[in-house]
């Protein structure tokens, strides 16, 4: 069995992961962004789509790959992607790994902001399944707008936060050596996002780490994306599309002293009638 | 030995509590016509930040503004500490401006049309989103919805708050759900971006009103010109990421002055509007 140095990268993973996996390009209207790679493959035997951030394992790569940092166009590409998966239904699953989208002048003129925005409404809207996997680095807004979901999944050394700890530490700190502090105050780690329900479970990693291991961790992914498709194929896509509102609409800590106005909404019928399929015990 | 001020004024002349310089023409300015003017210098027309109150006065005709969520306040989902613990500074920003958390939502008539109303405050910790301000935007859409009237929200946004981390980053998906089912139930939504409007909330709704509108000179972009600037090496141009940029890149709709921006807002929202229905979009 290879033994590997590097984490493994959405590539690596999706020829464990998919049989038959067939790349798609372009956004349809600038370029191919070559940050966020997309296509078909079959999950099992089942065909599904998958668009994912790319980072490169060698220098060359990663310069290649924009270090997994898409541009406005890359985002458009996954939303092409998503509207294809949903016209022909097929589950879209999304593997989440940058550090954050772009930052040059290029991806600001071609509306960076609004491309994450109009991505992660795609998703909270996509009528069909949709299975999110945090594989290594959940970067901020880059990575929310492949990160709605009906499950989201995290390798266990997974990280997923607000902004890079370096940016955290520049701003709060005033020094990006804190970096290290910063990490640790916003509990990004995969444990911490457990508890706070923004990563349903964990997947586990070889003994080692996933870097030791890619085949043992794309068996490790399949298993689970195997459950999860085959859990949430089940429940009727009006339903899905309802809990997956809910599933984002319950994050925040609130305190209301005065006991809150919230828009008196009737409980949906899935509420009253059954305990929520996607949610599931925490231990 | 005192210096003597190479402009020939004395400072004492223009005591601070009583007079402001325009950062763009360098024209003293009295604060109470100043405040008269809607924080627009009478000299250059440089757009001042406007406080949420003010806004409201500004946007909501007079008598009908009514608060919603005002006792909302953010509990310290993470116990975050950096040079000071975030309870601190959040009473810290409470007591300076006069409000719970950084956005007031409430209902209102704009021109004698029922709006849902949100209008940010860059004055609390930099109109930063956590829970408090994700919840109250998106239940002021919730109401629009339940309503069945138009949402109107003005950001003024250094993005999401970072000390109350992954779950502040939710916050985007969550408020994009909520404005979306606006847009699939046929209401407008007008986003007005006032400055600054960057990081996750220009990344969220503010990008996906039907229509978007910008005051003049407001700051607009996805990442800090810092992190720009350090990434390419290079000082950014005059003008970059200003309203005007956005309007040139083709994602604002409009720059408009804000002693024009009630009227236009009504007159999109009257145009909006079904012929011979009422202002409730009833379907
Ligand atoms: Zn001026």
């Amino acid at each position: 069995m290879a033994r590997n140095i590097a984490p493994p990268h959405a590539l690596d993973l999706i020829g464990r992961v998919f049989d038959h996996f067939q790349e798609l390009h372009g956004d349809r209207g600038f370029r191919d962004d070559p940050a966020v790679v997309g296509g078909i493959g079959e999950l099992s035997g089942r065909p599904v789509m998958i668009v994912g951030q790319q980072k490169g394992a060698s220098t060359e790569e990663n310069i290649a790959r924009n270090f997994g940092m898409p541009h406005p166009e890359g985002y458009r590409k996954a939303m092409r992607l998503y509207r294809l998966a949903e016209k022909f239904h097929l589950p879209l699953i999304t593997l989440v790994d940058t550090p954050g989208a772009d930052p040059r002048p290029e991806a600001e003129e071609r509306g960076q902001g609004e491309a994450i925005a109009k991505s992660i409404q795609v998703m909270t809207r996509l009528a069909t399944p949709v299975v999110v996997v945090v594989i290594g680095e959940g970067g901020s807004g880059g990575a929310l707008a492949l990160g709605v979901g009906d499950v989201v999944l995290a390798l266990e050394n997974a990280t997923y936060s607000v902004i890079s700890p370096e940016g955290c530490a520049a701003i709060l700190w005033r020094s990006a050596t804190e970096a290290e502090r910063a990490a640790q105050a916003m509990k990004l780690a995969g444990p911490d996002l457990l508890e706070t329900g923004v990563v349903d479970a964990l997947i586990k990693e070889p003994d080692a780490g996933a870097h030791t291991d890619h085949d043992a961790t794309g068996a490790a992914i399949k298993t689970a994306l195997v459950a999860e498709i085959d859990r949430i194929s089940r429940v009727p896509i009006a339903d899905l599309l309802s809990l997956r509102y809910e599933r984002f609409r319950a994050f925040g800590t609130i305190v209301e002293p005065g006991g809150g106005q919230a828009p008196a909404t009737p409980a949906p019928w899935w509420r009253r009638a059954l305990r929520n399929p996607l949610r599931r015990e925490r231990s | 030995m005192r210096l003597r001020n190479p402009f020939g004024r004395k400072p004492k002349e223009f005591p601070s509590h009583l007079w402001t310089q325009c950062p763009n023409c360098a024209e003293m300015l009295f604060n109470k016509q100043l405040a008269r003017n809607l924080n627009v210098c009478t000299k250059c027309g440089h757009h001042f930040k406007l406080g949420a109150a003010e806004r409201v006065e500004l946007l909501a005709d007079a008598k009908s503004w009514t608060e919603m969520d005002a006792d909302m306040v953010s509990s310290d989902p993470l116990g975050f500490v950096d040079s000071k613990p975030y309870p601190d500074r959040i009473a810290a920003a409470q007591a300076k401006s006069g409000h719970k958390d950084a956005v007031l939502t409430g209902d209102a008539t704009l021109a004698g049309i029922p709006v849902a109303l949100a209008v940010m405050d860059f004055e609390f910790m930099g109109g930063s989103m956590g829970s408090v301000v994700g919840e109250k935007i998106t239940r002021a859409a919730e109401r629009a919805l339940a309503e069945r009237k138009a949402l109107v929200i003005v950001a003024a946004s250094g993005g999401a708050r970072m000390q109350e981390g992954t779950i502040a980053l939710m916050q985007l998906a969550k408020t994009v759900a909520a404005v979306s089912r606006l847009d699939e139930a046929g209401l407008p939504f007008v986003s007005v971006l006032a400055d600054p409007t960057t990081g996750g909330v220009l990344a969220s709704f503010a990008s996906l009103g039907d229509l978007v509108l910008a005051e003049p000179g407001a700051l607009i972009g996805f990442s800090g010109a810092r992190v720009t600037s350090e990434t390419i090496g290079e000082k950014l141009p005059k003008g970059y990421q200003r309203a005007e940029f956005q309007l040139q890149h083709g994602f604002v709709d409009q720059v408009v002055p804000r002693a024009q921006l009630k009227e236009r807002i009504a007159f999109f929202l009257n145009a909006f509007r079904i012929a011979g229905q009422d202002m409730r979009w009833s379907l």
